[in-house]
């Protein structure tokens, strides 16, 4: 069969930067390394659901692994599930929901793969008590280019497992996984919202929730008595028995590119506006359908249309807890001083497990995740200020999440790259690796 | 039409197909148990794991080159003993070729008809024998919307499926009255690895569409199915296009 030879405009789901590079499908375990190798480089890409440029490669071979997706073995008494890296969450959950079992730890959407999950080491609102989805991984198998297979786990290859987890695809081809799932009882989510005012309403909310899941949806662009007010989620998993049929598909796709100016300050404060006013007591309690509670953007698909052909930008980062309150209060000031509106900003508690991965981004502390229409003027420079707070108080940012990092704010948030760099595939590099290293200069 | 139940014992002849894998999936969240065939045993193995995940109540595998039609009478025996009894035949094993190549030898056009016809018939034969005799069973088949028209483009592949169309057709006009259903299959693009190289339109559609197509075909007992369905209407415009015209056109 002749190779793939096209080269598509591949888009990550921020939809900036936008790189040219071949896409290969691989659709089983055994098709890397690849028959003929390219003279270019190569990068893994799962559903390309990260935001930045961490799975782009400019001119580079990306290889896609959404057709390794077979869920190879599953032991209902541990819960344990083995399959391949392109699995997505929403493939796991739709069979594991009818089973009485749920995702140890899900981001805001079930739309990545199994693969990305590992290279991004990806939290959700339980990381304060499961840690990252990288605690829950039994052992995982990893092709490198020159075709050694190494089984990685606590005990083998260790080194390998903790520099593949939160490793951005650098590291080799993770083929396939093995994962502990969780038992529940039913669908839904016992759910608490309580609203706040100000960070430190904030502050006292996370200290005393019990809850496993929490996170906490703030305004970032209301000022004066209004200032960073927001709703405090907290949700269980129920545990009377309920409904486990699985998730219907979602019916609304979001149609077409809106005009960039669209969302500007005054839709987006009418949004949070009528967010913030939607509950109306101060606290509510409910139970809920895990699909909203989890993935609320998930029911609209490219979703991210709706931020214009420009695309967005995302900002995420932890602040330690020392310092972390005044750091907080800075970078909503300066958002809001900007003009730039954030449409979904969330903030929580990480918790003070320990990552596995060396390179994962979750550590104890304060995270803030925001993200902004791209106007290059304002934005570009907004996000420059707000990783130098960052960096001030000894914080740091997320690597999926961002596509303007400074190789020199990434080598002070990450000051173990030196070592990680060692484990990265002699063949595969990633734009995003090439920015961080001072590689790949950043357009002004 | 009434709603047949569901097949639960099922062959799958090119079971590591794309169309194949995604309609056995259907299947196996059923409760099937399957006998696979296929040449590869490493995805042979992969495919049988994730259906046992899914929820098949069993699989056996066969590995083999089903070009070599010699061989087939004894995997299909050792189905019929292995499942007790075959209430569907899944045949989705068959290659794209290269069209250039085939005009320019005989060989290359040689080897696409004796994967995609000559085999086949060989398989066909025998299953049609085999459901005849037990008056029961599906005889699905994956042909083409290439074999509804010749075209410069690809009428090497198009012949192979044409023919394999009309074929079908004479089988099912000798077999339906013995209650046995024959559903010839016609897919148009599908994204599979089989055109992986082709550049990708609207016009593509997944395989685990098509295989929702295949489903429903088999339960509704459906003859010919066009999948996705706005194909019949497709080619039905290319059908009758005047031969005048058509030899002019570049499709």
């Amino acid at each position: 069969m002749a190779q793939s030879s096209k080269r598509p405009r591949f888009e990550s789901w921020g939809r900036y930067p936008i790189l040219q590079a071949d896409l290969k499908l691989l659709n089983w375990t055994g098709d890397f390394p690849l028959p003929n190798p390219p003279a270019t480089r190569l990068l893994p890409v799962g559903a390309g659901r990260s935001y930045g440029d961490v799975c782009l490669l400019e001119d580079g071979m990306l290889l896609q692994t959404l057709g390794m997706d077979r869920l190879l073995a599953f032991d209902p008494a541990t819960g344990v599930l083995r399959c391949e890296a392109g699995v997505t969450l929403a493939e796991i959950l739709d069979f594991a929901v009818p089973r009485g079992f749920f995702l140890p730890v899900t981001p805001g959407t079930k739309y990545v793969t199994v693969g990305g999950a590992i290279a991004n080491d990806i939290h959700g609102k339980n990381h304060h008590v499961a840690g990252t989805f990288g605690h829950h991984l039994l052992r995982f198998e990893l092709v490198r280019s020159d075709g050694t297979h190494l089984l990685c786990s606590p005990i083998e290859n260790q080194q390998w497992f903790s520099a593949t987890i939160g490793g951005m695809g650098l590291t080799g081809l993770i083929t396939w996984a093995e994962v502990r799932l969780r038992p529940i009882v039913s669908r839904s989510i016992d759910y608490q919202g309580d609203k706040f005012v100000g960070i430190d309403e904030f502050l006292a909310l996370s200290q005393s929730a019990k809850a496993e899941y929490t996170v906490a949806w703030i305004d970032c662009i209301s000022t004066g008595r209004n200032f960073a007010r927001g709703i405090f989620m907290q949700g269980e998993h129920a545990k009377e028995p309920g409904k486990l049929k699985k998730s219907g598909q979602p019916w609304l796709t979001f149609p077409f590119d809106l005009p960039a100016v669209a969302l500007n300050r005054f839709t987006m404060s009418a949004f949070n506006m009528a967010y913030y006013h939607k509950q109306i007591p101060k606290q509510k309690t409910a139970k809920v359908d895990y699909e909203p509670f989890f993935y609320p953007l998930d029911s609209v698909l490219h979703w991210n249309r709706m931020y214009g052909k420009n695309g967005l930008l995302q900002f995420q980062n932890v602040l330690p807890h020392e310092g972390g309150r005044e750091g907080m209060v800075e970078i909503l000031k300066a958002i809001t001083r900007s003009g730039l509106a954030s449409f979904l900003a969330v903030i929580k508690f990480f918790g003070d497990v320990p990552s596995v991965g060396m390179m994962s981004f979750p550590k104890p502390g304060i995270m803030l995740a925001l993200d902004f229409p791209i106007r290059p003027e304002v934005s570009f420079d907004l996000l420059d200020r707000l990783a130098q707070i960052t960096l001030e108080c000894g914080g740091r940012m997320y690597s999926a999440k961002d596509a303007r990092m400074t190789a020199e704010q990434y080598q002070t948030f990450y000051p173990q790259w030196r070592e990680f760099e060692r484990y990265i595939d002699p063949s595969f590099d990633s734009a995003f690796w090439q920015r961080v290293t001072g590689r790949r200069p950043l357009d002004e | 039409m009434s709603k047949a139940k569901i097949p639960t014992n099922v062959l799958a002849l090119g079971a590591t197909s794309a169309i194949a894998e995604a309609t056995l999936r259907l299947f196996a969240v059923r409760g099937a148990r399957f006998f696979l065939v296929a040449r590869n045993p490493d995805k042979l193995n992969a495919v049988a794991g994730d259906l046992l995940t899914r929820g098949a109540a069993g699989v056996a595998t066969h590995v083999m080159d089903l070009d070599d039609t010699s061989a087939h009478p004894v995997m299909l025996a050792a189905a019929a003993e292995n499942l007790g009894t075959i209430e569907l035949a899944l045949l989705a094993h068959g290659v794209l070729g290269d069209q250039q190549e085939a005009e320019a030898s005989y060989p290359a056009a040689e080897a696409v008809l004796g994967t995609n016809f000559m085999a086949p018939v060989s398989l066909i034969t025998w299953l049609a024998n085999y459901f005849e005799a037990s008056r029961q069973g599906t005889l699905a088949v994956i042909s083409s919307v290439a074999g509804d028209r010749g075209r410069k483009s690809n009428y090497v592949y198009g012949a192979s499926k044409g023919a394999l169309s009309i074929f079908l057709d004479g089988v099912r006009n000798r077999i339906d009255r013995s209650g046995v259903h024959v559903l010839t299959i016609k897919p148009g693009f599908v994204a599979t690895p089989m055109t992986a190289h082709l550049p990708q339109n609207a016009l593509f559609a997944t395989p685990s569409n098509v295989a929702d197509g295949i489903l429903k075909a088999v339960e509704k007992r459906k003859d010919v199915v066009y999948v996705p369905a706005f194909w019949a209407i497709i080619m039905l415009i290319l059908r009758t296009i005047p031969r005048s015209i058509f030899k002019k056109l570049n499709v």
